[in-house]
């Protein structure tokens, strides 16, 4: 019964989503807003879950002074600062501290790792684009045209090149990330089938 | 090691150094960009011009800080047009690191509305901001049955039955579509969700790296209008008549990307030379 009770909660409710989506009836949307609810509770449960999960594995790195521990100390700091700061007694989301932490900590912290990015995509892109192969010479032609698609310089060259960069996007782009799209939607149909018929099993772990 | 294969082992921290130095000084020349407007940023603006007064439009900000550069100046050309079109909105903001930067663009445009163009805009009758909540796909399928599922009480925690704006609004159905602005890929959700269970007319403001992995959606109808990066956001600014910081930085980014050409040629070159000289196997 330990393996059979989940299984058929599965199956059950599995089959009814699915039939739930064609049935536009009161009854069949009000049921859906209720398991709606049910998954807002079990998805609070899992941040609960999350942050436990996060607070033990950095504990475990600073007891164990393994590589880099003192980095777990900071990201607990920042944890458990953020929490107090923001929370209602000490003026919540409006207080001064929670307000400077994320102003001056959080968003230039973001902002400089994405920035970072511009510097590590041209370090790659000129040891990557190099036309060795005809692919790679497609692969190569393709980034110039969409880089040079910006530039507002290249007087009537760059309207070609503009139609050329739209062309690339809408045509062979769009081809692939169609084929992609679909290859993925087929994946997890198969997937959703195979959980909800009981093949697929392992998310009830091992025991 | 002749010059040519040297160059294919230059040193990354050149490359930095050099792109650092392209980004500083085209940032103190001050010369213009011309932009070029793309039909999937006019099809956005032409929705919006083409909204009757009064009507509501949903602006989701679901970006994180990081993304901010390329997000806030889309989200303020957004808002202003909206404003000045006397459009009523409903925010949400379904990034963790998100409503933060949500509500302070939402004040600086009342604050600019009321002191750059003498126009009051009152909060909870011209515009609401709902907040964050977790899990996007939950809560944009809560939003279509109903906003107070998941949004009982509005950022500042007043009941939304309560707003005057909101009073008659009850699920997308009563708003016109949903302009997305987001660097993440919580998109997904709300082209399968908002779109594909709820039909709304859905468009999207996205990061510069994600823009080409959404054209088949835009080609498909399931989204109307798509803003690929600061290019998007700079062509948005023209639209409305309003150059600001996205037209700005269009500047650096323009020569960014030439000097990563030119990286790229002198790459190739040495590549080619040395090959020939059978410095490099074929």
């Amino acid at each position: 019964m330990k393996r059979e009770i989940p299984l058929m909660i599965v199956f059950v409710t599995g089959i009814f989503m699915a039939v739930q989506f064609f049935v536009p009836h009161s009854t069949s949307e009000f049921v859906y807003e209720f398991v709606m609810d049910w998954t807002i509770i079990i998805g609070i449960f899992a941040l609960a879950l999350g942050i436990w999960s996060f607070v033990r594995v950095a504990t475990n790195k600073i007891k164990r002074k393994t590589a880099n521990w003192q980095f777990s100390i900071v990201a607990l700091i920042g944890l458990f600062g953020m929490i107090i700061f923001g929370s209602g007694f000490l003026g919540g989301l409006e207080s001064y501290m929670f307000r400077h932490f994320f102003n001056f900590v959080i968003i230039p912290l973001h902002a400089t790792m994405f920035s970072l990015l511009a510097f590590f995509i041209a370090s790659a892109a000129f040891r990557a684009f190099r036309a060795h192969s005809a692919l790679a010479t497609v692969l190569l032609l393709s980034a110039l045209i969409l880089m040079l698609r910006f530039n507002p310089y290249l007087g009537p060259v760059g309207e070609y090149i503009g139609d050329a960069a739209s062309w690339i996007l809408n045509v062979p782009n769009l081809a692939a990330k169609r084929a992609i799209i679909i290859g993925i939607g087929l994946g997890m149909v198969a997937t959703a089938l195979k959980v909800i018929l009981g093949i697929e099993r392992t998310y009830m772990g091992s025991d | 090691m002749d010059f040519f294969s040297k160059l294919i082992g230059l040193d990354r921290r050149w490359v930095f150094l050099v792109l650092g130095a392209v980004v500083v000084i085209v940032l103190l020349l001050e010369f213009p960009t011309p932009i070029r407007i793309n039909p999937e940023v006019k099809s956005v603006y032409d929705f919006v011009e083409g909204l009757e007064p009064g009507s509501y439009v949903h602006l989701a900000l679901d970006y994180d800080p990081g993304t901010l550069a390329e997000m806030h100046p889309m989200t303020y050309a957004i808002m202003e047009q909206l404003l000045a079109r006397k459009i009523k909105i409903i925010m949400t903001s379904l990034s963790p690191n998100g409503p933060g930067m949500a509500e302070e663009a939402m004040l600086n445009i009342m604050d600019s509305a009321r002191i750059l163009h003498g126009r009051e805009v009152v909060y909870g009758q011209d515009i609401v901001f709902l907040g964050y909540k977790p899990y996007p796909g939950i809560v944009i399928l809560s939003m279509g049955q109903n906003y107070r599922i998941s949004f009982p009480n509005d950022y500042y925690n007043t009941p939304v039955d309560s707003i005057p704006m909101m009073q008659g609004v009850i699920n997308f159905d009563n708003v016109e579509g949903v302009i997305l602005i987001t660097g993440t890929s919580g998109v997904d959700f709300w082209i399968a969700y908002a779109n594909g269970r709820y039909n709304v007319r859905l468009a999207v403001g996205l990061t510069g790296v994600m823009a080409a992995d959404y054209y088949p959606y835009l080609k498909s109808g399931q989204i109307f209008g798509l803003m690929g990066g600061m290019l998007g956001a700079a062509e948005y600014e023209k639209l409305v008549n309003k150059l600001g910081p996205a037209s700005e930085a269009m500047r650096v980014q323009v020569w960014t990307h030439v000097a990563i050409i030119v990286f790229i040629l002198i790459g190739n070159i040495s590549y080619f030379v040395s090959r020939r000289k059978g410095g490099l196997g074929k």
